[in-house]
């Protein structure tokens, strides 16, 4: 058989080859490049992430599916990989300074931050399995060492080893998967799956395939009871990654489970929809009552994440097709809140003291109103109150539940913001009514931190007072789900 | 003139000035003050227009604006006032500019974040006045916590941290289920029409299932009462009360209360009025529970600002019990009360902010004997005191008056036990009026106290002049809300029959 490589298919992916071919031109100059003359790499990737922007504005009306049908531009997959792209800037503004202070090696990370942004672009573009697989992996192996940059720091070293053996299970699960969905239907390709299950022969080993499926995608979202690692990881991965991870990789794993789950599987929702039902409740009482205990901020805040992707379940459980525009609207809300509350957690550390105890934050708006009322602005969108996008994420998810008749699973679900509630307000409390009592040192309020503030709350005011851009997006984009 | 787009520009005119403020260094203290200062007043100058231009013999809502802003699902910017409203909003904008006249000396720390506060609480509270569309006023109900969560946390006494933490999470709590049930309203009303939208006035058409109808009444029922509070859920009340800053407690009891009583009004009873009458029985028994609650637990309290803390459980009570009489005299004369109550327990508040600015306590037993030294406060106390347990001829009096007047003919029950609450309301208020300002003076540090300065007498006159304007020429506001409550009650009882007649069908149905 001659298969021609489509060379013209190529220019289709242009944005997914700008930031795969800088990171590897990054990994080869820094050999090159004295110390002096390194602050050009973030420049460079700030540069990248740009223009793949640009060129991705320019594709951004183009469907197609390129390589033989093994990759696919549709605008679900254009929708998110901007997001991608601007999360990568807005983690690389940040990390400017934030590198410098834990003395991080640049040349390293930037490559790895780039090539982690390539896996999940190519993970939301595809409706192939094994294609989805290989991104998901490209993103997390780079994310597993991104974890454990901070060498010298043994809880660092503990998140890197930690999730790295964890997440192998959990690709293992998933690879063995969609084996068993290979095995059992003879395709990788999920838009041939509903038309198997509709012929209603499917066997047990189906079955079996989308259940290690699931768990697989459990693991990477940290739903419980697969969130084990996410506390201590979430705790000991430099901040920026931290925020990248939260923002990033999370919103990566939930789009291709949704394309997965709501492309292929829809005909068995009752099936899988029961548990995911059970999981999103777990999620979300569990984690917030954790959350309620904690001292530490930066775990608080994963505990948070774990509870934000129950919520994000809530919608994603009514199998409700053109509903599921809930789920894009709200990883964007969330991905812009976290980013912004890494910022300001990084802004309270110093160098070997990251100040996480929430003591550090007492009296906070006395020395630094600037920082408390950024990080109040972004724990009020996480808490839900109008009119920041976080509320409108919420309003647009329960209201979805509520449609698709899930009334029980709503209520739990405000009843568990109601609870969130308690521990964003107890930072907020902290900075606001107590007193100081500790002295965390000089604060470094440069540029770069505040801009990322600035960005984050711009989005964050935009999205909840016009919520209606990017939803009407959205729900073109999941259309393309079908 | 109709196309001025007045109610927005009474409702983010605070705004600007908390952004204003923003600008402004926080080394200036005064200039921050004066600011602040001007905005309220210049608000309240624009909104009085809003009394005199309104049309009384119209019925349906006036200044109407509304704007496209999520077509595609129905939300829109609509906003418009009647005569429920429009008093409500006057009784705001009016005690906001007591609040910074009384806060001027009294705050002292964060002077800027706090007057910032006050203005965005305005913002707030004028906006959820304002809002026909259910999402817009969802907004501006949530956001008026964050400014008093943090009026009360940050200037607050000892406990603030504990009373503020329990005003956010269980307002939060109620609201959250209302919200849920917005949404149930929202499809149910699709499914219905075809039509996706919040628009409060078009969702009043809607026919809700009976036993649907019970349970988002319920959900929203219980939002407000939270919010008023009623009797079982009254307890973040005292608490936050006696926590808050004098302002945060005036602004409190003059409007963020009024805000469940409004509520109910605006929302619960009409969108669900078969529901409704079936819970006079149980909203009324609850609104007699808190008169005679509030009133007997008010009278053991040893601190002043938990005494009248409690009276406001024994006087929201009242407007619950005149609001569900469901007849003119028992809703006009709630609506009346609530203004009273901003009013006069407004006032009781500022009072005691005064003294406790003086003597930093306010324990009962700490005082006595200080009508001899402070005469003027003294009388100023007196009047307010007589407002709050209704001697005819103050405010007090019409208001419970037609409350009870519309209890009594509703359900005659209701009105005898309801006015028991008027004479332990005497009780307490007397008998505190007594500890405070008559006997000899016990405590040597009372004894040089000063009487009011004329920032505070000035205060105090305007609270005085209402006192006794509303309570001898009652008409000028009655005026403005007759049409607005004949064509409510005519709209209630309406549906009502409408849901009657449905069911009767239904289960004239079943039985064949």
């Amino acid at each position: 058989m001659d298969v021609k490589f489509p060379l013209d298919e190529l220019m289709l992916v242009a944005p997914e080859l700008v930031i795969c071919a800088l990171g590897l031109f990054l990994l080869l100059i820094e050999a090159l490049l004295k110390e002096r003359a390194r602050s050009i790499i973030p420049i460079l990737t700030l540069a990248g992430g740009a223009s793949a922007i640009l060129i991705l504005l320019e594709l951004a009306e183009v469907r197609a599916d390129v390589f033989f049908g093994l990759y696919s531009l549709d605008s679900l997959g254009i929708l998110l990989k901007g997001l991608f792209l601007l999360i990568l800037i807005l983690i690389t503004i940040v990390s400017m300074r934030y590198l410098e202070r834990e003395d991080i090696l640049q040349g390293e990370y930037y490559p790895l931050l780039l090539f982690s942004t390539f896996g999940m672009m190519i993970m939301v573009s595809s409706k192939n399995l094994l294609t989805i697989f290989i991104g998901l992996e490209l993103m997390s192996l780079a994310v597993y060492i991104l974890c454990g940059m901070l060498r010298e720091n043994l809880k660092a070293a503990e998140a890197s080893l930690k999730y790295f053996l964890l997440g192998a299970f959990a690709s293992a699960f998933m690879v063995y998967g969609i084996a068993l969905l290979y095995g059992s239907t003879g395709s990788l390709d999920i838009r041939e799956y509903s038309q198997f299950i509709s012929k209603g022969n499917y066997s047990t080993i189906f079955i079996l395939g989308v259940a290690l499926l699931l768990v697989g995608f459990a693991f990477k979202i940290a739903l419980v009871p697969f969130h084990m690692w996410t506390p201590d990881v979430y705790e000991g991965a430099p901040t920026s990654i931290t925020a990248f991870m939260a923002a990033g990789v999370k919103s990566a794993a939930f789009v291709a489970f949704l394309r997965i789950f709501y492309t292929a599987f829809l005909p068995i929702v009752k099936d899988w929809g029961g548990i995911l039902w059970l999981i999103a409740v777990i999620t979300m009482s569990y984690a917030n009552v954790t959350a309620l205990v904690q001292d530490n901020v930066k775990r608080m805040l994963a505990y948070s994440s774990i509870a934000h992707a129950g919520y994000i379940l809530v919608a994603f459980v009514t199998g409700e097709k053109l509903l599921s525009s809930s789920i894009i609207y709200y990883l964007f809300a969330y991905a812009f809140m976290n980013i912004g509350a890494f910022t300001c957690v990084i802004l309270l550390g110093r160098r070997g003291e990251e100040n996480l105890d929430i003591d550090s934050y007492a009296g906070l708006s006395g020395r630094h109103p600037f920082i408390a009322l950024c990080l109040t602005i972004f724990l009020l969108s996480l808490t839900g109150v109008p009119p920041l996008a976080g509320f409108m994420g919420k309003f647009y998810v329960f209201s979805t539940a509520i449609k698709a008749g899930y009334v029980w699973l709503a209520v739990i679900g405000v009843l568990n913001s109601v609870v969130a509630a308690y521990y964003y307000l107890r930072v907020v409390m902290y900075m606001y009514f107590k007193e100081p009592v500790k002295e965390i040192g000089e604060i470094d309020l440069s540029s770069p931190y505040v801009l990322v503030s600035l960005i984050c709350i711009f989005f964050l005011i935009y999205m909840g007072v016009f919520p209606r851009d990017l939803m009407l997006l959205a729900e073109r984009a999941v259309s393309s789900l079908f | 003139m109709t196309d001025f787009p007045i109610l927005s520009v009474i409702i983010f005119f605070p705004l600007l000035g908390s952004i204003v403020l923003l600008f402004i260094k926080r080394e200036r203290a005064d200039l921050i003050k004066t600011v602040a200062l001007i905005f309220s007043i210049f608000e309240f100058i624009l909104s009085l227009p809003l009394f005199f231009l309104f049309d009384e013999t119209k019925k349906g809502m006036q200044f109407v604006e509304k704007y496209r802003w999520f077509p595609e699902w129905g939300i829109s910017y609509f906003l418009g006032i009647d005569g429920i409203s429009l008093l409500l909003i006057l009784l705001t904008t009016f005690l906001t500019i007591l609040c910074v006249l009384i806060s001027w000396t009294d705050i002292k720390t964060k002077v800027k974040e706090y007057y910032i506060s006050l203005l965005f609480l305005e913002t707030a509270m004028v906006g959820t006045l304002c809002a026909l569309d259910l999402v817009l006023f969802y907004i501006f109900w949530e956001l008026m916590l964050v400014p008093m969560y943090l009026l009360i946390g940050v200037w607050g006494g000892p406990r603030r941290i504990y009373a503020a933490v329990k005003f956010f999470l269980y307002t939060m709590a109620g609201s959250v289920l209302m919200l849920l049930a917005i949404f149930a309203l929202y499809y149910l009303f699709y499914k219905e029409k075809g039509v996706f939208t919040f628009n409060l006035l078009d969702l009043l058409g809607a026919h809700v299932p009976i036993s649907l109808q019970y349970l988002l009444f319920a959900a929203f029922a219980i939002s407000f009462a939270i919010k008023v509070p009623m009797f079982p859920f009254h307890t973040w009340l005292p608490d936050a009360h006696t926590e808050a800053p004098t302002a945060g407690s005036v602004i409190l009891a003059g409007v963020l209360l009024k805000m469940g009583t409004y509520g109910f009004l605006r929302f619960a009873i009409p969108l669900f009025p078969k529901a409704a009458y079936d819970a006079i029985p149980i909203v009324s028994i609850l609104a007699i529970i808190g008169i005679i609650y509030g009133a007997i637990v008010s009278m053991m309290q040893p601190d002043l600002k938990r005494l009248i803390a409690f009276s406001s459980v024994s006087h929201l009570g009242y407007v619950m019990l005149g609001m569900f009489a469901f007849n003119v005299q028992g809703v006009e004369g709630s609506i009346y009360q609530m203004l009273n109550h901003g009013i006069s327990t407004g006032g009781l508040f500022l009072l005691v902010g005064m003294l406790y600015e003086r003597r930093h306590t306010r324990m009962i037993a700490d005082f006595g004997g200080l009508s001899s030294v402070m005469p003027l406060y003294a009388t100023f106390f007196m009047i307010v005191t007589l407002s709050s347990i209704a001697l005819p001829g103050t405010n007090g009096f019409v208001g419970e008056f037609l409350i009870l007047l519309g209890a009594f003919k509703a359900k005659k029950i209701y009105g005898i036990l309801g006015a028991t609450g008027v004479i332990l309301g005497a009780v307490y208020m007397l008998w505190m009026f007594q500890r405070v300002m008559f006997g000899t003076i016990k405590h040597e540090e009372n004894k040089n106290l000063k009487d009011l300065c004329k920032r505070e007498i000035l205060i105090m006159c305007s609270i005085v002049f209402f006192i006794i304007f509303m309570g001898v020429y009652p008409k000028v506001f009655f005026k403005k809300m007759d049409t607005t409550v004949d064509e409510f009650l005519r709209f209630v009882k309406e549906r009502n029959a409408y849901y009657q007649t449905m069911s009767a069908i239904t289960v004239g149905r079943g039985e064949k």
